[in-house]
């Protein structure tokens, strides 16, 4: 399929477009409790994302037919900006939106004690604001932080990062070109406790021995952004 | 209306039946962890869609049309013919589904299917080129769910492929679609993407969940393999989490399945 702009090399002398090396992370910042009102926030600044996450709850659930007598409902809204990426973005749910709300929340929904708070509803909304490939990963990884400024108890973090092929190379966490016209994606999330996964997709064409590698260098990803989440949390309220 | 749908809840003993039985090596249904339900394919079951199909698996069926229309390509791809999945899961097919706009998870069988589609480059569709820049053939593929038994994606997809593989092109005349008047040309397939789902429970991972063992499971993953061998698109669902050597062992096992599942094809 002929796609405009693609570029010719994805890889030259070792360097990725963007300069960086097949293995290299783009930079990632994270801080917590940066909004007033939510029981708990997060801004992330990932490469060229931007991404802001807050957590409402426990909370009342409504509609209250959705609460549930053992544990705790918790919802995940993942949107982007309209103004986020090149093309504006029709405001409101759409089928990719709905998706990723989705795989957010069963990403997470491993490590929050949901058990703890019964009939009660904890609430997540992600807010893409600048957006430059790998951003439901970004939306994770703020999440989780989030919920933990919330003072909700959870076994873990939860970091993702994404690996892909371009140019029939295993990279880690593309950069947009890379994303639009790269041969595979595999974002995925873990627990680094136990390194068990809890968000996985994948798209594009991978041999399995490519998978395998690709499923490591992503693994890996992730444990470098837990340490970044940790940081997030100790920068604001100390403790080792 | 607050009625509560007990359909989705599964009491705990059957729960409980189920994990154990799990733990004896034994499935509920007889089959062994890595067997599909008996499998049942027919195409060309709706004479007014340019292609379509009926799978069974099982007792779980689900339908796929494909109906082809003109249109406008998309700008970055100028030359090629556009695609478009959509899944419907009515309320006949379940207590559980419900009408109005589509529940997320029709979006995500929607989607997950759409991926193993496309990502394959299963539909060739430089070929769907009619004019470039103004006029393609546009594929809709729709996904009906008749009889909700438990694993929809595997039906769905499998529905799917073969609904496109039994697809002809309609006649044009003066820029307009003849439909009922077939042309002898086939969409034009180049590869057959199957999808393999697998279910974790407790420490057991079991082939081609019934219904019962999707409402027990703690995970699922959906793994999506071509005629090479290699994978197209993946996705884990479920609350749960699934260990990386789990991963891998799911890939190479979908590899081999979807070898079985192309023989009805």
């Amino acid at each position: 399929m002929k796609k405009i702009g693609q570029p010719k090399k994805f890889i030259v002398k070792g360097k990725r477009l963007d300069g960086r090396k097949p293995d290299e992370m783009r930079e990632v910042k994270i801080k917590a409790g940066v909004l007033e009102r939510p029981d708990g926030s997060a801004y992330l600044e990932w490469g060229g994302n931007k991404v802001l996450a807050a957590c409402y709850g426990p909370r009342e659930v409504h509609p209250r037919h959705l609460s549930m007598s053992h544990k705790a409902l918790l919802r995940c809204t993942y949107n982007m900006a309209p103004f986020s990426v090149n093309d504006r973005k029709r405001p409101g749910p759409d089928r990719r939106s709905t998706e990723i709300s989705k795989v957010t929340r069963q990403a997470l929904e491993p490590v929050v004690l949901t058990n703890l708070f019964p009939k009660t509803a904890i609430d997540v909304f992600i807010e893409i604001l600048q957006a430059n490939a790998g951003t439901r990963c970004t939306g994770i990884t703020a999440a989780s932080v989030a919920i933990a400024d919330a003072g909700i108890p959870m076994k873990d973090l939860i970091p993702a990062c994404a690996a892909g092929k371009v140019g029939g190379e295993i990279v880690l966490d593309m950069f947009d070109v890379e994303d639009n016209y790269g041969e595979a994606d595999l974002p995925i999330s873990i627990m680094p406790k136990t390194g068990d996964v809890s968000l996985l997709q994948m798209d594009g064409n991978f041999t399995e021995e490519e998978f395998k590698k690709a499923l490591n260098l992503a693994i890996n990803g992730c444990k470098e952004i837990h340490k970044v989440q940790v940081n997030a949390l100790k920068e604001k309220y100390g403790g080792n | 209306m607050g009625v509560i749908k007990m359909d989705n809840v599964l009491s705990n003993i059957k729960k409980d039946y189920i994990v154990n039985l799990l733990k004896q090596g034994k499935r509920e249904d007889g089959r062994g962890f890595d067997d599909y339900r008996q499998i049942e394919l027919e195409t060309g079951v709706a004479s007014k869609a340019d292609g379509s199909a009926l799978v069974k698996l099982g007792t779980n069926q689900v339908m796929a049309g494909v109906k082809l229309k003109l249109g406008e390509p998309f700008s970055d791809v100028p030359a090629s013919g556009v695609l478009m999945t959509n899944t419907e899961l009515r309320p006949l097919a379940s207590p559980t589904f419900e009408k109005g706009p589509p529940s997320e998870d029709s979006v995500e069988v929607s989607r997950v299917v759409d991926r193993g589609i496309r990502e394959s480059n299963c539909i060739d569709l430089d070929k769907l080129c009619i004019e470039e820049g103004e006029k393609v053939w546009m594929v809709f593929v729709d996904i009906h769910a008749l009889d909700y038994r438990g694993n929809l994606f595997d039906a769905a997809s499998l529905a799917c492929i073969a609904a496109l593989l039994n697809t002809s092109i309609p006649k044009i005349e003066d820029d307009r679609v003849i439909y009922g008047e077939v042309t002898k040309n086939k969409l034009p397939i180049i590869e057959k993407p199957v999808e393999t789902t697998y279910a974790k429970i407790g420490s057991d991972i079991i082939l081609d969940p019934s219904l019962e063992e999707e409402l027990v499971m703690d995970s699922r993953l959906t793994i999506a393999t071509t005629e090479k061998g290699e994978i197209c698109a993946m996705q884990k669902g479920g609350n749960g989490t699934f260990s990386q050597d789990e991963i891998l062992e799911a890939i190479s096992k979908s590899i081999i399945k979807g070898k079985e599942l192309r023989t009805y094809l």
